[in-house]
């Protein structure tokens, strides 16, 4: 108990030097845009690719397993949409980044720490905190909406897939489905919790490389630590947030 | 010049540094020098504020830093370079950017004149030809010669090198000693260097503090060294039959 209240402590000092003002904007937007692309862009390939498959299959079960004549046809792409729309494309998809995006993070900035590249940092008077993890958190949850978009499109195209080539379904039925009873606030639901995953992901992540004291196999160990917790934390703040959003 | 007074620091009730007073002047290589695990780290770390000492005075031109405040950290941690034992290059990026990489963060310059900085700094340490190239695809050597060029980018008033020789071959390392040593004559810097390279110490040795188990156990100079009677100093630095024969001779020449 008192480890994890030390835990936090140090969590919440180490964001406290992160979020202050860049002293460099300039050096803040080149490291940005660097994240951006290796966070966010080097991403969507994986995301794509789940997320297509993962809404084919869903296709497939529900088809398979829940609809039967007493239900309407339109059950399995309706549900389809709703998981989708619900908790695959935030939740399990960031599940999926903390795995992807955290061991990343936090095996570059451990590497970072045991190599003393922070140090050197630091001696020059740099707020490293600052300048490693502040565009990190700033690129995953600009990027965390593209990417939750990107998934509910594959995933709907999955399903779809399942149609065109598998004649599993009838595209008329899936299509009646996917369009009955839309609400576009699940959309925003969706959105809304990745902005807290991302935060979690790239915060979590950030703080276990930026601490790592020892060698490689520390930072492998700060690696894991990373991805369990913000998975964990994930998991967590999801049954919060599902029940404030759609309530 | 920089100036410790009563410097003491310890780990979990563990005395690493005890009482430790001392003078690096500059415009000469000041050298630690003492075996492994004497405190010469922790020292350093604590002179360049990467650790705090729990009692004593650090002073950079009698000014105590720590006594400073945050921002007056910042500002002297500006008029400081330092080369660590890995380099601690910046991976991500190639050599030129790493030699600019103090300049984008603290001078007003333009780019053009950042370049030109960076590119004189690398002409410096011979390194020109390999600008472009990132760390991991040049030799220690070399990548000691950037982190030497990183650190003088500025124009430092304070140079720390921590084992600067560390890994590299005899030859390198002199390459590397009379870098360091030309450049504090040069820039008239207070320089501080952590060695225990004896080679370091006969050549650059122009003031030598020798730590033993956290307490200041010696300083003086290159010469002084031969004809010192400190035992636990003569154990350590003539502990090779070669050093023992070097001492022989210097000490024929002195009475000579």
């Amino acid at each position: 108990m008192l480890k994890a209240l030390q835990t936090l402590g140090s969590y919440m000092i180490l964001m406290g030097k992160t979020f202050t003002r860049p002293e460099r904007m300039r050096m803040f937007f080149k490291q940005y845009t660097k994240e951006l692309s290796q966070l966010g862009v080097n991403s969507i390939g994986i995301v794509l690719l789940i997320s297509f498959f993962i809404g084919a299959v869903i296709c497939i079960q529900i088809k398979l397993n829940i609809q039967s004549p007493w239900m309407p046809r339109f059950v399995t792409g309706y549900t389809t949409r709703e998981i989708m729309l619900l908790e695959f494309s935030s939740s399990i998809m960031c599940l999926i980044l903390a795995g992807k995006v955290g061991s990343n993070i936090a095996s570059e900035l451990g590497t970072m720490r045991v190599t003393q590249q922070i140090d050197a940092l630091e001696i020059m008077g740099v707020n490293s905190a600052n300048f490693l993890i502040l565009p990190k958190i700033t690129a995953l949850v600009t990027m965390i909406p593209v990417l939750v978009t990107f998934s509910i499109f594959a995933g709907i195209i999955g399903a779809y897939a399942t149609a065109w080539f598998g004649q599993i379904i009838n595209q008329e039925d899936l299509t009646y489905g996917l369009q009955y009873s839309f609400k576009e606030w699940f959309i925003w639901c969706g959105i809304i919790k990745s902005l807290f995953f991302a935060f979690i992901i790239s915060s979590v992540s950030s703080y276990f490389g930026y601490t790592v004291e020892g060698g490689s196999i520390e930072v492998g160990k700060a690696s894991t630590n990373a991805v369990v917790c913000s998975s964990v934390l994930i998991l967590f703040s999801d049954l919060f947030l599902t029940q404030l959003l759609t309530k | 010049m920089i100036e410790l007074k009563s410097l003491c620091k310890s780990f979990e009730e563990k005395d690493v540094l005890e009482d430790i007073n001392a003078v690096f002047q500059n415009g000469i290589t000041n050298l630690i020098i003492g075996q492994s695990g004497s405190g010469k780290t922790v020292l350093m770390k604590c002179i360049v504020g990467l650790l705090t000492p729990e009692k004593g005075e650090i002073l950079y031109d009698g000014r105590n830093f720590l006594n400073m405040t945050k921002k007056e950290k910042i500002a002297l941690r500006r008029e400081m370079g330092m080369i660590f034992q890995s380099a601690a290059l910046f991976d991500s990026m190639t050599v030129l950017e790493n030699v600019m990489f103090p300049l984008d963060m603290f001078s007003n310059d333009t780019v053009r004149n950042r370049i030109k900085r960076a590119q004189f700094c690398l002409d410096r340490v011979n390194l020109i030809e390999a600008q472009q190239k990132y760390p991991g695809e040049i030799s220690g050597g070399m990548q000691k010669r950037v982190a030497i060029a990183r650190a003088i980018a500025l124009n430092p008033q304070y140079l720390f090198c921590d084992e600067p020789n560390s890994g590299l071959d005899p030859k390198t390392s002199l390459v590397i000693d009379e870098l360091i040593h030309g450049i504090t004559t040069e820039y008239n810097m207070t320089t501080i260097i952590n060695t225990h390279d004896m080679n370091s110490v006969i050549g650059i040795g122009d003031e030598i503090l020798f730590i033993h188990n956290g307490h200041k156990e010696w300083q003086g100079t290159k010469s002084d060294i031969f004809t010192s009677s400190d035992e636990k100093l003569n154990n350590f630095v003539f502990a090779s039959e070669l050093f023992r024969k070097v001492k022989d001779v210097e000490i024929q020449n002195i009475e000579g």
